[in-house]
């Protein structure tokens, strides 16, 4: 890669999205750490790429596609969970594989040629023009319907008992909470890719709650090093040829390392 | 009246939690719940809190009734930084100088910029206190507050709950275990064993049959005994 081509447009989008899910990722993961749904996010993910085959089978957008199961995935569980008949993340076990392998066998049997590393690792640098208008509204969606509820949602992680004898209705925004989630993962995976999408959510976090005193600063610290990481991910995955989500998440955790070696304050 | 349960019963799982039971809350009451475990205590306050509505009978509120409530192991995540101010302005409509000058009040000022994960139990109760106390309500329900308290922690918490009965127009209901330490200031004590055993003022609950069956002559004897001492000492208690 030369260096002149620093600024092709491919990277230009590249980072537009990339930055986009950065900053859903900081609002979002936060969220994810403090009501500790880090495997709720990886299965989630998981089943996305059921999602995908059935886009890809049916003949329609896989962002569609994804979103869907994602809402069926997140009903279902959610079902499942007030149900009780087993614990959760065994039934998060069970979901997130059996859709995972639902969606490969699904590719398999359709006889399309599909890149399933892209959707494992994610292929940001191909995030065409298009896409990219997708990512910014979907962004400015899920923020401002986040920064909404905020507090309500703040107050009920903290307590639920707490928010419902506020009159907060818990199930509403908890509802809300995880439609915000199933948009992030559905925009995310051809960013960062399947397995990746949880390391979005959760490092950046746990590295922003080392220096936050607010869950408002932990929000913002987070969104920020996840756009630091996705420009020196993406530049470095250039130079050095190797893959970008891979290397966004390395430079996520070099970022996590030194924060926690420099700050130490809380374990998360 | 402020708040009045109507023969409500709850059943779950085939079983009766709660059974018939009557309960009115009126202005300056302060009613302390005790029972053994699985009497159906927390269950009854998420009655009238109405989390859960009853499966017979019903829940009549005053229009003018103002409720909060604070939950039983109130337990604040490690991994969610917050300060105590911020903590207790979310989700209220409250400006910094009120929250100051309900602090000087209660001689929270020390804590409030402390994060909540750094409190310790008894300071928790008193940010939850607060908090809970800013929209003005007129009936405090408390779900075992000293659950997680020390001795001194209790003291200090029950010394708290007191000066708030004493100088705001509240009424308290609490589920309690340490009928010791408000057996001076509660004006009224119910048994709860799924249905109400007995109750009655504080001195003369200890004496009743029932309250003998529940609790043991050992229990029942044990409070007489500490309703007398406190009654010596109430001056001393003040000063502590």
């Amino acid at each position: 890669m030369k260096v002149e081509k620093v600024f092709d447009s491919f990277i230009i989008n590249a980072l537009i999205g990339g930055i986009c899910v950065s900053i859903i990722a900081g609002g979002l993961g936060c969220f994810v750490v403090w009501k500790k749904m880090a495997y709720f996010g990886d299965s989630l993910s998981h089943s996305s790429l059921l999602g995908i085959a059935i886009g890809i089978v049916l003949g329609f957008n896989s962002t569609i596609g994804t979103f869907l199961v994602c809402i069926v995935f997140a009903t279902l569980l959610t079902y499942l969970q007030n149900k009780k008949i087993l614990s959760n993340d065994t039934l998060l076990g069970i979901l997130a594989h059996a859709s995972l392998s639902i969606g490969i066998i699904a590719i398999s049997l359709s006889n399309q040629y599909v890149n399933l590393d892209a959707y494992l690792f994610g292929d940001i640098l191909t995030v065409t023009d298009n896409e990219v208008v997708w990512f910014v509204l979907s962004t400015i969606l899920v923020i401002s319907i986040l920064f909404f509820i905020w507090e309500k949602l703040v107050l009920m992680t903290i307590n639920e008992s707490v928010a419902k004898a506020e009159n907060i209705n818990t199930f509403l925004i908890q509802s809300i909470f995880l439609t915000l989630l199933v948009i992030f993962v559905a925009t995310c995976v051809k960013v960062v890719g399947i397995l990746l999408i949880t390391s979005m959510l959760i490092i950046p976090a746990a590295t922003a709650r080392q220096i936050s005193s607010s869950p408002g600063s932990m929000a913002l610290v987070s969104g920020l090093l996840g756009i630091l990481s996705i420009i020196i991910g993406v530049y470095l995955s250039i130079f050095v040829d190797i893959p970008t989500g891979p290397s966004i998440i390395f430079t996520l955790t070099l970022f996590f390392i030194i924060v926690l070696s420099v700050f130490r304050k809380q374990t998360s | 009246m402020l708040i009045k349960a109507e023969n409500i019963s709850v059943v779950r799982n085939n079983k009766e939690i709660l059974k018939n039971i009557d309960l009115t809350i009126n202005p300056r009451d302060f009613i302390t719940i005790l029972g053994p475990n699985g009497a159906g205590k927390s269950m009854l306050l998420k009655c009238l809190l109405e989390f859960f509505s009853p499966d017979e009978g019903k829940i009549i509120k005053s229009d003018d009734l103002k409720v909060s409530y604070t939950p039983q192991d109130f337990v604040i995540d490690k991994s969610i930084p917050i300060t105590s101010m911020d903590f207790i302005m979310l989700n209220k409509n409250i400006k910094k100088d009120e929250i100051n000058n309900i602090s000087k009040e209660f001689n929270i000022s020390e804590i409030l910029n402390k994060q909540l994960s750094h409190l310790s139990g008894g300071e928790l109760q008193k940010i939850l206190i607060t908090r809970s106390l800013i929209d003005n309500p007129n009936l405090l329900i408390l779900d075992e507050p000293t659950q997680n308290l020390d001795v001194s922690g209790q003291l200090s918490f029950y010394k708290f709950l007191d000066k708030i009965y004493a100088e705001r127009e509240i009424s308290i209901l609490m589920v309690s275990h340490d009928l010791h330490m408000v057996i001076s200031t509660t004006k009224k004590v119910i048994c709860l064993s799924n249905h109400i055993c007995c109750s009655g003022e504080p001195s003369s609950i200890t004496k009743d049959p029932e309250f003998i069956n529940l609790f043991g002559h050992d229990f029942a004897d044990m409070m007489s005994l500490y309703k007398h001492d406190l009654k010596h000492n109430h001056e001393g208690r003040e000063s502590v």
